[in-house]
């Protein structure tokens, strides 16, 4: 399964989503996110949803592997689904299990949870989009970009986009290490995928330990090649490639304020058949 | 019959994504109890892959691998199984060590084989006699121990576990030639004092020359050649073909043969040597 996580790693390309400005990505994903978190009813949620579906067919990657990715997040969002289902008491009650009513499941929990489980994936597969759609360095210079004002406050603006970068370089490194330390354990029999749940537990151990150490060494050796390579902070480099904003960044720009405007609008002046769903979800 | 046969297997990476690798393609081979094979092959040509599938820890798209001939594969219970029979060795296995002493690292495996701790402590002992790990270094961190050291003790780790057949994964990679003679010298004691049966990944023609009875050459995921280290060496033109050479010495007698002396093919340095002090004595072309 960890071999499908594919969140953080690029997949080069030459489609529409590749092509936009790294800046204008990650303002529109941070527009996106925040409206998102805005929308009330399904018809706002919808509308978001078909923009990052959209924006998943021009970026040309296999939805199938985004799908397969988001796969291992499936715990996570049935967990917060379930939460919802439990306790959100709202609207009609459906069912009774107990005759005191202690515990009910209503349409509002019902539909909360659905609307939950859309907006995860919505937001996820939107944010993947991100880092498949663009290369570690154009992410760097781009937050780097991004985050100029705070410069003058005196922030490691260059620092913290580097670390980030990293971070983000990281993920499938890391993820591919623990894939072969899990296969080295299991070959001396470690109980990582036969076990049962306590057992799977102990044997993390003969996983995270090896894990931590070669993380260290890792982060030693970039740090040493990086010296070697008078990396400094701060330095005053010239770019390789200068971004600039062109007309997909503002056409995408532009599509996304007019969903935008649209889904808030209806979550707080909802029209003709959003009102069913307004009461339940608020 | 053969202890281990591989009968057609496949294996690809990362199907259905942009990074799809086919890392085997339709290999066959058979391992009779008691040999030594090399497997040799540039990187990426699927070594590592191949061995991940001869424990059952990979499952081949296609293609079966039989044990003692039966499917390792039938359920997941035997696939686990095959894990304790086919004792698999990683690349680099000293980055696997997690145990707060030596011994309970190597002790990990028979104790996930669920024996009985004084079994345990004497399969230690044991393991670490055969790969050479002084035994006042047991109760040390293997955090402390040198490099070459640590691999010992991580391959100690597979050795108790005692497979019908012992894989080891380019076991000299990245070590100085001290440490690879003493490598070299614990996987012939392995077989000279227990009758051992081995699969060695290898880049080093020489090493493959020197320890093994087969050699099975792989290329891009198929299997290229394979036979006696006489035969697999004769076919220079096959070797070439895929960037890969005979070793040194081999090459040395070659050259000389071609200056005129006369000088049969010796794939051993011993043999080699024998063959150069001879010329010395006789010192004369024919
Ligand atoms: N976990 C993985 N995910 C995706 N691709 C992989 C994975 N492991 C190996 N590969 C790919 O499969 C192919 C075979 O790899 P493998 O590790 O078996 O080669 P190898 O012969 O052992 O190489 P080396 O000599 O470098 O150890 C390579 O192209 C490699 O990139
Ligand atoms: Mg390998």
């Amino acid at each position: 399964m960890i071999k499908d996580i594919t969140i953080g790693q690029f997949f080069p390309g030459e489609s529409f989503v590749h092509k936009l400005d790294p800046r204008a990505k990650i303002l529109i994903l941070i527009v996106f996110i925040v409206v998102l978190f805005i929308c009330r009813n399904f018809f706002s949620l919808l509308l978001m949803l078909v923009f990052s579906f959209t924006a998943v067919i021009l970026s040309r990657i296999s939805p199938k592997m985004i799908w397969k990715s988001m796969k291992a997040i499936v715990v996570l969002v049935i967990f917060t689904a379930l939460l919802q289902l439990i306790y959100n008491d709202k609207g009609d009650v459906w069912w009774k299990p107990f005759p005191n009513g202690s515990f009910v499941i209503t349409s509002g929990g019902v539909y909360g949870a659905i609307f939950l489980i859309v907006r995860i994936i919505t937001l996820i597969l939107l944010t993947s989009l991100l880092t498949y759609t663009t290369s570690s360095t154009l992410l760097t210079d781009a937050i780097e970009k991004l985050l100029t004002p705070l410069k003058w406050l005196h922030v490691p603006v260059h620092s913290l986009a580097m670390m980030m970068t990293i971070a983000l370089r990281f993920i499938p490194t890391l993820l591919r290490e623990i894939d072969i330390i899990m296969s080295a354990q299991k070959a001396r029999g470690a109980k990582l995928d036969t076990g049962n749940l306590g057992q799977r537990i102990k044997a993390l151990v003969s996983v995270f330990v090896p894990l931590l150490v070669s993380s260290f060494r890792r982060a030693a050796e970039l740090a040493t090649a990086m010296e070697c390579r008078c990396y400094t902070d701060g330095a005053h480099r010239t770019r390789l490639r200068r971004m600039r904003l062109g007309w997909r960044d503002w056409l995408a720009g532009g599509v996304l304020l007019l969903v935008s405007a649209t889904a808030v609008f209806t979550s707080f002046y909802p029209i003709g058949s959003t009102l069913i769903f307004q009461a339940v979800i608020s | 019959m053969p202890i281990l046969e591989v009968r057609n297997i496949s294996f690809g990476y990362g199907l259905h994504t942009p990074f799809a690798v086919q890392a085997i393609d339709n290999v066959s081979f058979s391992i009779e109890k008691g040999e030594c094979v090399s497997v040799i092959g540039h990187t990426g040509s699927g070594k590592s892959t191949l061995m991940q599938m001869l424990n059952g820890l990979l499952k081949p798209d296609r293609g079966q691998v039989l044990l003692n001939g039966k499917d390792i594969n039938e359920t997941k219970k035997t696939a686990a199984a095959a894990r304790f029979r086919v004792g698999l060795c990683f690349q680099y296995p000293e980055y696997q060590l997690f145990g707060e002493t030596c011994a309970a690292d190597i002790g990990f495996g028979p104790k996930n084989m669920g024996l009985a701790p004084d079994e345990i402590r004497a399969r230690v002992q044991k393991a670490a006699a055969i790969v050479g790990l002084p035994s006042e270094k047991l109760e040390a961190s293997p955090f402390d121990l040198s490099g070459g050291q640590k691999r010992r003790c991580a391959i100690a780790g597979v050795i108790a576990m005692e497979p019908e057949i012992l894989i080891l994964d380019e076991p000299t990679a990245g070590l100085d030639p001290v440490g690879r003679e003493e490598i070299l010298d614990m996987i012939r004691r392995c077989r000279a004092e227990q009758g051992a049966t081995i699969m060695i990944v290898t880049h080093s023609m020489e090493i493959a020359a020197s320890i093994s009875d087969r050699i099975l050459v792989l290329n891009k995921g198929k299997l290229h050649l394979s036979g006696t280290p006489q035969e697999v060496f004769a076919d220079t033109q096959k070797l070439h073909e895929i960037g890969l050479d005979v070793p040194s010495y081999t090459r040395i007698l070659r050259a000389l043969r071609d200056k005129g002396f006369d000088l049969p093919d010796a794939y051993t340095l011993p043999d080699a040597a024998k063959l150069l002090c001879r010329l010395l004595k006789e010192g004369g072309r024919t």
